[in-house]
This record gives C-alpha cells, structure tokens and sequence, in this order.
C-alpha cells in the first residue's frame, strides 16, 4: 500500500484533488481511498487531506502518519505545520513555491518544488493550485496517469473549465517529467 | 460493477433504489451529503418521492411517522442532536409498529460541541425499539440499507430500523462501491405493504391510550417483534448474499477467530483497521480474532456466544459510554459470557473522533492479554495525575 498526503488551506481544494487522485488511481485498476482530516474549516487554516493506493481492498481507516508522498500546496505552510513528518525515506515532497526554499528538507526525501501558482493564474486565470499539482503528482509518482487525471477532471468540471484544468495539470505534468 | 464514489452518495444512490414514497429529513453534519443527493434526486424526478423539507429533526420523524401510518415507504437520516431531537418519535416509531429505515451517521453528543465521529448517538436510542445495524465501510453502509427494509417491513418484525455508519469515517471517504442496479434493487426489496395503514374507509387508530392493564403487553410484543428480528435479519441478509454475492448472512462477522486465545469485539468501520492489526498480529504468532456485531439491537447473543466460546480473553472496543457504568457493547458481551470462564474487558475508544492506529490495537490486545482494561484507552496523561 502506498499513502499520499496532501497539505493546503481551506479554499485551496486539497480535498477535492485526494477525491480526483483516487477516482483516477481507480479508473487506473487499482483500488483506493480518499478522505480528508476534517477540522472546523476555514479559509485559509491548515489542512489536510489523505489517499491510499492498492492492489487489493483496502480496509485500514486511520489518518496517514507515514505516507509515501505528501503534496504541500502552500509552502508559508511549512512554517506553521510539520508537512514532513513521518514522510518515509525514498518519499516524494511535491511543493508549491514561486522561489527557491531554503528550509533543512529531510534527507533520502525526493523534493520536487514547482511554482503552480503562476501555471495556475496563467491557465485558469485563479491561484487555485490543487489541479495543476494533480498532474506534477502524476508525473512524479506514477502512480496516477495523466489521461486518468483528464477523464476524473471531465467528469468533475464542466465544458471549458475542465479544459483548462487539464490544460493546467498537462503543464505541470511536463514540467515535473522535463525537471527529473 | 464497482465504481468509486462518496460514502454519502452511495448511500444515497441506495436509498433512492430502495424507492421510498416520503422523505423527511434535516440537514446535519455529516449527514447533510446524503439528503442534499436525494434532494437532487426529487427535484430531477430521478426518484418518485415527496421530500418533505421541515424545520428541526423532531418534525423530520414525525412527517416520516405519519407517511409510514398513510402506507408509504418513509426515509430520514440525521446524527448527534438531530437523533437526540427525534427521541420521542423514535419510540413512537417502534411503538407504533412503522417499520421506518433511518440512516445514524454516527457522531459524538454534545456538550462540548463535537462534529466528529463516536457511536453515542445511537448506542443511546439502544431501548427505542429500533433495530441497529452498523456498516464497517461504504459497500456495506450502502448494502444495509436494502436489508434493513426487508426486515424493518417483514410482517413478522414491523419494526423501525436504523443503519448505522461511521460519520466522516466513511460518509466522506471516497472508495469503491458496487452498486445494485435498479432491476437488482426491485427484485431484492418488493414494493411495500403495509399491515395496517390510515383508510378513511376503514378507519383505524394508531398509538392510543393504553391502562395498566395493557401497556405491558404492548412492550412484549415489541421484545417479540425484536427476538423474531434475530432469524429474519439472517434470513434476508442470507437471500441478499445469494443475490448479489456479498455475505450478510451473520448478525456478526467473525474474522480469524477459530483458534484464538484473545478476540476483540466491535461495531463499524474499526473493524477495518482491526483485521489489517490482526493480521500484522498473527503474523507475529499472536493468536487474535475479531468478532464484529453487525446487529446491535437486537443482540446476537447466542452467535456472540458460539463464536467467543473457545477464546479466553475479550477486548471490547466500545465507541460509546454508559456514563457511571461501561461501554454499551461490553456490558452486552459480559452478560452474554455470564457463567463462562473468559475474561471481558472494554475498551473506550475513539470518542469525539480521536484516530485509531493498528498500534493502537496492538496496545489494547497487550492490555487484555496483561488483563489490564475496563478504561478509557489513550486519554492525555495529565487527566490521570
């Protein structure tokens, strides 16, 4: 089993994208669960929201303390929140970030940092970061292919914001599989 | 076919398959994803059904009273307060003898103000007259709910039921369900037929005034309707199985129990991450099993008996307390035992939504073998000093 945890704001859709992660890991032949750590959300606070993949049916409930892969879609989160806790060696940080980090990552961690706010406000027009580091995720995992990603975003968006979404999420995927 | 989707819609894709005349229900977190997708459903003409909007829980059940006296298949959902709202209806409900299908998305009661998921809401209607079923994930929250219709309106029972599952735990996860067909759904639960309804024509009454002389007896017959649910929840839960392949042919589940020495009890979605513990367990040479209640009310006393029979210690986890006593599910299983040489010790767990890890089971299975239990499990250290 593999786990992914996805650190965001309220607002920023990281429970909509562990949703699209997991219809897409499953429209893939896999199974998987999505669920977030609900809080009293709002705006802005820090959340959380989880996924796990597997090849059989997967029956454990508990949060994700040891994930395989986090994605953090807000880097200021860093400093209020411990995103790199329990991330396994050899796991995946996907970080969105318009400059360069300075922070002591964790070692035998694979950091991919990539500035989905811009592809974001560009392609969509919003700073809404969630679909574009769907597709960085994709690329970098494997675990999702990015054609599943499009179908999951066809059926959750309508018409042309579908389009952009995947336009957005194709973006990234490129920038992440030209980066490694 | 499975398809991956929300605990909520499934369930709420069930409901609608299970085509219910009236539905009466008001919005409660986090129940509120199921009767907002079958309002969608009404107003799309998805389904045939009045959806009745009303202003609290209390007028909610009521509403659902009344349509279930007129004949009609009835449907709510709610948790927490919205249950505590409902307690006078709930027992009218039984009392009465309308075998309405409720959904509890179990969550804590307040005070303090908790959103998050325990089973204290319906443990505390366990003397309603309502039967309890309790979902360990999505695919059998929404399977149960076909079961709980066939029972509930069997004239041999005519008793209302409640279908119970973990709130946030399950009604916000996504996962795959397979979901029955609207031709699967109509040959597995046939239209509705009441055994008495309101007939201008021939007119009845419902839930009159009973003396001294006769009160008692009511109560009998619905301890009756209760222990006859004990064959005919299996009956159904047998046929459905035969149907469509998934087994609820168990007013429990046992899971690895056959040789064990330690077995843990419990109801709901823990018992998912229970079996993945106990399979880290056994692997460790640890002899563990579940027993899971998928009945709550009625109790399944004689299958608790025959599968805990070869066991010597019982860890309980109990999602609930019976404040100044223990958790509802152990005082069950210590009065099923009674007479026998095993150990029962319970477990209050996860109350107010407090994650459970498969460590955590681990530690109450080391508990039990160390015959440590009967307390709260995980509290903050700085409530004991």
């Amino acid at each position: 089993m593999r786990e992914l945890r996805i650190h965001g704001r309220g607002g920023q859709g990281s429970v909509t994208a562990a949703e699209l992660i997991a219809v897409a890991a499953f429209e893939g032949g896999m199974f998987a669960q999505a669920f977030p750590a609900f809080g009293v959300e709002r705006r802005g606070a820090p959340v959380q929201a989880f996924v796990r993949f597997d090849n059989h049916k997967i029956r454990l409930r508990s949060q994700i303390y040891e994930p395989d892969y986090i994605i953090v879609q807000d880097s200021t989160l860093i400093r209020d929140v411990n995103v790199f806790q329990g991330l396994k060696e050899g796991g995946i940080a996907i970080i969105n970030t318009e400059k360069a980090l300075t922070y002591p990552f964790p070692k035998g961690v694979k950091v991919i940092t990539i500035d989905a706010t811009s592809i974001a406000l560009r392609v969509l027009g919003i700073p809404i970061t969630n679909t574009t580091l769907m597709g960085a995720f994709a690329a970098a995992s494997g675990e999702i292919k990015i054609e599943a990603l499009e179908d999951a975003f066809r059926r959750r968006f309508k018409g042309e914001l579908a389009e952009k979404n995947i336009a957005a999420a194709k973006e990234a995927y490129r920038f992440v599989k030209e980066a490694s | 076919m499975l398809e991956i989707m929300e605990g909520s819609h499934a369930v709420a894709k069930s409901v609608g398959l299970c085509r219910p005349g009236v539905i009466a229900a008001y919005p409660i977190t986090p129940q509120t994803h199921i009767v907002e997708a079958l309002a969608d459903m009404v107003a799309d003409c998805s389904i045939d059904a009045e959806y009745i909007t009303v202003e609290s829980e209390f007028s909610a059940l009521s509403a659902c009273l009344g349509a279930s006296a007129a004949g009609s298949r009835v449907y709510s959902a709610t948790t927490s307060q919205g249950l505590a709202l409902m307690f006078e209806v709930c027992f009218n409900c039984a009392g009465m003898r309308f075998p309405v299908v409720m959904s509890i998305v179990n969550r804590a009661m307040g005070a303090p103000l908790s959103i998050w998921n325990d089973q204290q809401d319906s443990i505390s209607l366990r003397d309603s007259g309502w039967l309890q079923l309790y979902a360990e994930d999505n695919q059998e929250a929404a399977d149960l709910h076909y079961i709980a219709y066939r029972v509930a309106e069997d004239h041999r029972v005519l008793l209302p039921a409640f279908v119970c599952f973990d709130g946030f735990i399950l009604s916000h996860t996504y996962e795959p369900v397979d979901m029955l067909t609207r031709k699967q759904a109509e040959s597995y639960l046939p239209p509705f037929k009441p055994y008495h309804r309101l007939d201008a024509a021939d007119p009845i009454s419902f839930g009159l005034f009973a003396a001294p002389d006769y009160y008692m007896e009511f109560r009998y017959a619905i301890d009756q309707a209760m222990k006859q649910a004990r064959s005919i929840i299996p009956e159904a839960g047998t046929e459905f199985s035969e149907m469509f392949g998934r087994d609820y042919s168990g007013l429990t589940e046992a899971y690895r129990i056959d040789d064990a020495d330690c077995a843990i009890v419990a109801m709901g979605s823990i018992c998912g991450t229970v079996k993945d513990a106990i399979d880290e367990m056994r692997n460790a040479g640890k002899k563990v099993g579940l027993l899971k209640l998928r009945a709550f009310r009625p109790f399944p006393e004689k299958e608790v008996q025959k599968a805990l029979a070869g066991v010597s210690t019982v860890a309980v986890l109990d999602k609930n307390i019976s404040l100044g006593s223990k958790g509802a599910v152990a005082l069950e299983i210590r009065d099923a035992l009674y007479g026998s040489q095993i150990t029962v010790l319970d477990y209050i767990i996860a109350l107010g939504g407090r994650d459970v890890r498969k460590k955590d089971i681990a530690t109450v299975v080391a508990s039990a073998e160390a015959g440590v239990g009967d307390l709260f499990y995980g509290l903050r250290e700085e409530v004991l000093k």
